[in-house]
């Protein structure tokens, strides 16, 4: 059976990770409405609009 | 291979699948806008927008009197108001205890409503992912639905119900009442 003749160097498994197993951090935009930080293309999650319209029914903050 | 086959399979055999989208179907009449999956949304869409293009093909016929129509007409009337009929539950409970009548809806309200409008009567809004199994929801809604009101429930029963053993009914009342529209002041 064919078998690593060598344990794979630090280099190269850190090589191999940097590229197909990295993570990408989640982008993020401004909501226009209340600055919040929400996700693209959808509905802002903290006051619920998107397009300049009332999209999302959200709870009334107290305080 | 699954090339060319349309359609989503939820991993649910046809008459499981057909289920749920005729339920789905129902639940968007009744309620003009409902919150389910992205792919659930979009597979509704289909199905959903072709039933009311039965009606709203119909044009004037749909929402008409019976009294006023011919014969023709009539019969092509209730053949629409069949194949709508064959496809979803007959009633829906709206949220506040109402029934509707769903196919009544498609073919007087909703024809009436989308007339001349060539398909293109939902629309899709993405909420962002659902915890728990990081499912993509969104809101699917007729495109004149109603607009989106915040909940502001919530608060008041909690209020009243810890009010009402120590306090007079009225008196707890009308405390909940000012103490909850000075919060909404104060809010905005």
């Amino acid at each position: 059976m064919a078998v690593p003749k060598r344990k794979t160097t630090p280099s190269k498994r850190d090589m191999r990770r940097a590229n197909h197993d990295k993570v990408t951090p989640v982008q993020v935009v401004a909501c226009p409405n209340c600055g919040e930080a929400a996700l693209p293309h959808r509905a802002c999650g903290a006051c619920g609009f998107y397009k300049g319209r009332k999209a999302k029914a959200v709870k009334a903050t107290t305080a | 291979m699954r090339h060319k086959k349309a359609g989503r399979q939820f991993g649910r055999d046809t008459s499981s699948r057909r289920a749920m989208l005729r339920n789905l179907t129902a639940n968007l009449i009744t309620h003009e806008r409902i919150e389910t999956t992205d792919a659930k949304a979009k597979e509704l869409r289909r199905v959903a927008e072709r039933l009311i293009t039965k009606a709203t093909r119909l044009g004037k016929v749909a929402y008409t009197a019976q009294s006023e129509l011919s014969a023709a007409d009539k019969a092509r009337r209730l053949h629409a108001e069949r194949l709508v009929s064959s496809y979803v539950p007959r009633f829906g409970v709206k949220a506040d205890g109402t029934k509707v009548d769903v196919v009544e809806k498609v073919m007087l309200d909703l024809s009436k409503r989308f007339e001349g409008r060539p398909g293109g009567y939902t629309r899709i809004i993405k909420l962002g992912n659902r915890r728990g199994d990081n499912a993509p929801m969104v809101y699917i809604e007729f495109i004149d639905a109603a607009p989106v009101t915040d909940k502001q429930a919530p608060e008041e029963p909690a209020a009243a119900v810890t009010a009402e053993p120590t306090t007079a009914a009225s008196a707890s009342a009308e405390t909940a009442s000012t103490a909850s529209s000075g919060e909404t002041a104060s809010n905005e």
